[in-house]
């Protein structure tokens, strides 16, 4: 046993080892780490989580021992002998002391849990907040800002939220269809986003920059590239990403001939396009296509090629997706997708 | 066909002068129309084995598509019906069905009975288990799904509302997945009403609830158990069924159904179900600890009550699968300390196998390796278990790798542990043929490298952000190297697995003679022969302690003088 413990342990470190050099050598923003907080929730948990990795690791450590000394202290030397070792039925005194302590432990962790149970859960909210509408859709996210009067998809944005002056993001979670599940590890838990039910959650990022999650409940086929990312802005930053989204499109007469496909194609069935015609509101608003960095709910970057290819056969990225081929031409494709990049 | 294997469970002398060809029908409808607990129970573990391989070749596929980002080997309708196949497989089909067939074959001997209590309603619930294993499988070929083509179940193994309805889930794969649960469910609470009648009423001579072999305890906690959670289960799938075709709107949240009312429904089965998987692995260590140790079981009235015990608690915890669907903060806090709660007996169960092993003369068989494996791996699937049911750690490890990597630590590190010690130590009483060690001691060695290079990386994945169920993840998010060692760890284990299904083909027309006693045991079954008689006994047994074999074999030194 004890060899292949240390088999173990050196398989442990390999895999921390390489864990480390992969996270290193293969991001450029951050990763998904929650051990790695950057708001409020997200640092509570890691803080509790400490506490319950030493109390467990401990617990591991004491048990794991005695049963490593028992198993190398009374392993059978000679295999001829029949005489048997003395039998010992049991003892009260031993048995009530392994029952009390495990009772001790498990007081100490409920308490400490519950705890930060009602601080996240039941945090007091403050009055500055920015509310957004969460509504998962099969497989994309759909973001409301109902104040700001502002619908985009897939990528939140929201203010920083610095420690001494909080502007904490209140989020309210609703479904269009199956159970989906908000999850930016280094912001917050998850929250599952359920239809005919209302949760809510909230985060004060503490520093700017671009946080990765993706849907945590199982929705459907493209489950896995239903991604999520949240931009966390600067208070200008936020200003001017709002004063852009809240323009209406742009009306560019170069591609009038690409816009007069989309209203004519059966595009604006299902997607808005903020002061024309396209009013649709089962996949994701256009109105500012090109101010997102990725398209397909984070499957491939927004690139005028990406988009392109996405357009002529959705499930080339993602099959499953609900979009369907809608059978255009080349040049059809070339004009849809000359008037989708003027959508800044 | 002289050189046709004895049918196991039989005399020696109605197998005497070899079996000639035309009998070879009548020994297939002999064992397809049996009755007797002994065959019953063989078929049972056959038919288990059988689908374990079927499923952990479906983790292998899963495990190949997910070793490198953005792989194209599975496409992602394929891979979502591997994963719930994997699942549901695993569960109803490996893991209820082969403890059930440790039952059959096990509690009836240890008692000193000559059959379950009714042994046709055990061939019929051995039956409905199998047909609804057939069923589920045959959606492959036959569930019709989006394109006409054949489909199988793809909504994930807790299936959850309303990604089922059929607006979202067309086709008939769903209405398989259902139905084979429901046909295999009734199967199950049939084996389980059977155990608790044959334990009540079949018990030898002397053999009061107080000097029953734990195996058997814990198998009456189980069974009992079982009663509770398959109920609600075969409900919610009759809901689902009146939802997708008499139109119902129980889980129709378009027709102002609850989502929720499924997710309650599903965990009120699927948590204590957790413990009707798990309590059959502690019946098996409590059989084995002791005897390779060479000491009683430490504390048997309070392995009893902790057993017992879990099983009470176990029925109040459901909710921790809940802590991400927005319940109160007082309602998380109760599932809380619910759950943790349970951590006290079976922390009890813990020390006293350690307690049993200490002062004892370890015997290290391959059954006994399996043991030890078993009690390292489930006391850290336990602690992992305290730290999901701190709910604001859950909150973030929900649905995470993490989650993957504590049930299958519970699931193969404690339980699929814990069946293989079983059939290394059972093996020779059903065949009367010894396993080979020297295979074993590979089987286990791969194993539990294999074992630990997957799931306890698997940890690490879900800390780094990694949720279950996606076909496929991006480059960019520090997952690769860390899938691509669990992959290989994954394939290791398949090599373990193939070792053993040879070492048990092979043992049984070329293993050692086994004897009645090979370990030198303590419980009624190895006073029988190997493999018993169909009458198993031919004077019922009487017994004065929990190890009539000990009092025997020590008439000096009797276990009666000591027990409370």
């Amino acid at each position: 046993m004890q060899r292949a413990r240390m088999i173990f342990q050196w398989l442990v470190a390999t895999a921390l080892v390489s864990f480390h050099r992969s996270a290193t050598a293969e991001t450029t923003g951050s990763l998904p780490n929650i051990f790695a907080p950057a708001a409020t929730p997200a640092r509570q948990i890691f803080g509790l989580s400490i506490f319950v990795f030493l109390i467990t690791g401990a617990i591991f450590v004491v048990v794991a021992g005695l049963l490593t000394v028992a198993i190398f202290r009374f392993r059978s030397t000679n295999s001829g002998t029949t005489i048997e070792p003395p039998q010992i039925y049991g003892s009260t005194q031993v048995e009530l002391a392994w029952t009390v302590v495990p009772v001790l432990i498990v007081a100490v962790l409920f308490l400490t849990t519950a705890r930060i149970i009602f601080v996240i859960q039941d945090a007091p909210k403050p009055k500055k907040t920015l509310d957004v509408t969460v509504v998962g859709h099969q497989f994309w996210w759909e973001f409301r800002y109902p104040a700001l009067g502002i619908v985009t998809a897939n990528e939140l944005h929201v203010p920083v939220s610095p420690v001494r002056a909080p502007q904490p993001t209140y989020l309210k979670l609703l479904s269009a269809d199956v159970i989906h599940s908000f999850w930016v590890p280094q912001l917050a838990g998850k929250t599952d986003l359920i239809p005919n039910h209302e949760n809510t959650m909230w985060i004060d990022p503490h520093k700017p920059g671009l946080y990765l999650g993706q849907c945590a409940q199982f929705c459907g086929s493209q489950h896995a590239l239903m991604l999520l990312r949240v931009y966390v802005d600067t208070p200008s930053d936020f200003a001017a990403w709002v004063k852009n989204q809240q323009r209406i499109a742009v009306q560019d007469s170069q591609v009038a001939v690409g816009r007069r496909i989309f209203e004519t194609e059966a595009c604006m069935n299902c997607h808005r396009i903020a002061g024309t015609a396209a009013t649709g509101t089962f996949g994701p608003d256009l109105t500012h296509l090109m101010s997102r960095s990725t398209i397909a709910s984070g499957a491939v970057t927004n690139t005028p090629e990406h988009l392109r290819a996405w357009i002529k056969d959705p499930s080339h990225y993602k099959d499953g997706a609900l979009m369907p081929a809608m059978q255009l031409d080349d040049q059809q494709l070339d004009q849809l997708t000359a008037y989708l990049a003027t959508l800044k | 066909m002289s050189d046709l294997p004895m049918p196991i469970g039989e005399t020696p002398e109605a197998a005497q002068g070899g079996i000639r060809s035309a009998d070879w029908l009548e020994w297939l409808h002999g064992w397809i129309v049996t009755v007797d607990h002994k065959r019953l129970g063989i078929l049972y573990i056959l038919y288990s084995i059988f689908f374990l391989l079927v499923a952990g070749a479906e983790a292998l596929f899963i495990r190949i598509q997910l070793a490198i980002p953005n792989n194209h080997f599975l496409t992602a309708q394929v891979y979502n019906r591997f994963f719930t196949m994997h699942g549901t497989t695993m569960v109803f089909l490996v893991g209820m069905p082969i403890l059930f067939g440790f039952a059959n074959y096990i509690v009836p001997l240890q008692i000193g009975a000559r059959d379950m209590a009714f042994p046709r309603l055990n061939a019929l619930s051995f039956w409905l288990t199998a047909f609804g294993g057939l069923l589920l499988y045959y959606s492959f070929l036959g569930g019709s799904g989006l394109y006409g083509v054949g489909n199988a179940p793809d909504v994930g193994w807790f299936a959850y509302a309303p990604l089922t309805a059929r607006t979202f889930s067309p086709g008939n794969a769903t209405d398989y997945w259902a139905l084979a649960l429901i046909v295999s469910g009734f199967g199950t609470l049939g084996t389980a009403v059977n155990i608790i009648a044959t334990i009540f009423s079949m018990r030898c001579r002397g053999m009061t609830l107080m000097r029953m072999p734990l195996f058997t305890w814990l198998y009456l906690v189980v069974s009992g158990l079982t009663l509770v959670t398959i109920t609600p289960l075969t409900a919610a799938q009759f809901m689902l069924l009146i939802d997708r075709y008499l139109g119902g709107h129980f889980f129709d949240t378009q027709a102002g159904g609850s989502a929720l009312v499924w997710v309650h429904f599903f965990w009120i089965f699927g948590h204590p179900e957790v413990y009707v998987l798990v309590l059959p692995a502690f019946a098996i260590a409590n059989e084995i600890i002791p005897v390779f140790s060479r000491k009683a079981i430490f504390g048997y009235p309070a392995m009893v009550a902790a057993s017992v015990g879990i099983m009470f608690v176990s029925l109040g915890v459901w909710a921790h699968h809940m802590f991400t669907v927005g319940m109160t903060s007082v309602t998380n806090a109760f599932f809380v300390l619910s759950t943790m709660l349970v951590g006290i007996p079976t922390g009890i169960k813990i020390f006293n196998w350690i307690a049993t092993i200490w002062g004892g003369r370890i015997r290290f068989s391959v059954a006994m390796l399996f043991c030890l494996g078993f009690l390292y791996q489930f006391l850290i699937a336990g602690l992992t278990g305290i730290m999901l049911a701190v709910a604001p750690l859950d909150w973030q490890l929900h649905n995470s790798y993490f989650v993957i990597a504590h049930f299958h630590y519970v699931l193969v590190g404690g339980i699929v542990f814990c069946i293989f010690a079983g059939l290394y130590y059972w093996y020779p009483k059903a065949t009367g043929r010894m396993m080979s060690e020297r295979l074993g001691r590979w089987h286990f060695w791969l194993f539990v490298i294999g074992f630990h290079i997957t799931f306890d990386t698997m940890h690490f994945l879900g800390i780094l952000g990694m949720p279950r169920s996606i076909y496929t993840y991006q480059p960019d998010r520090g997952w690769n190297t860390l899938n691509m060692i669990i992959s290989v760890g994954g394939f290791i284990q398949a090599i373990a697995i193939l070792i053993f299904a040879w070492n048990f083909i092979v043992s049984y027309f070329r293993g050692d003679e086994a004897g009645d006693d090979p370990w030198d045991a303590w419980t009624l079954e190895w006073t029988t022969s190997s493999p018993p008689p169909v009458y198993n006994f031919a004077v019922e047994p009487e017994v004065r302690s929990r190890r009539p074999l000990w009092d025997l074999k020590h008439p000096h030194d009797p276990d009666w003088e000591y027990e409370g």
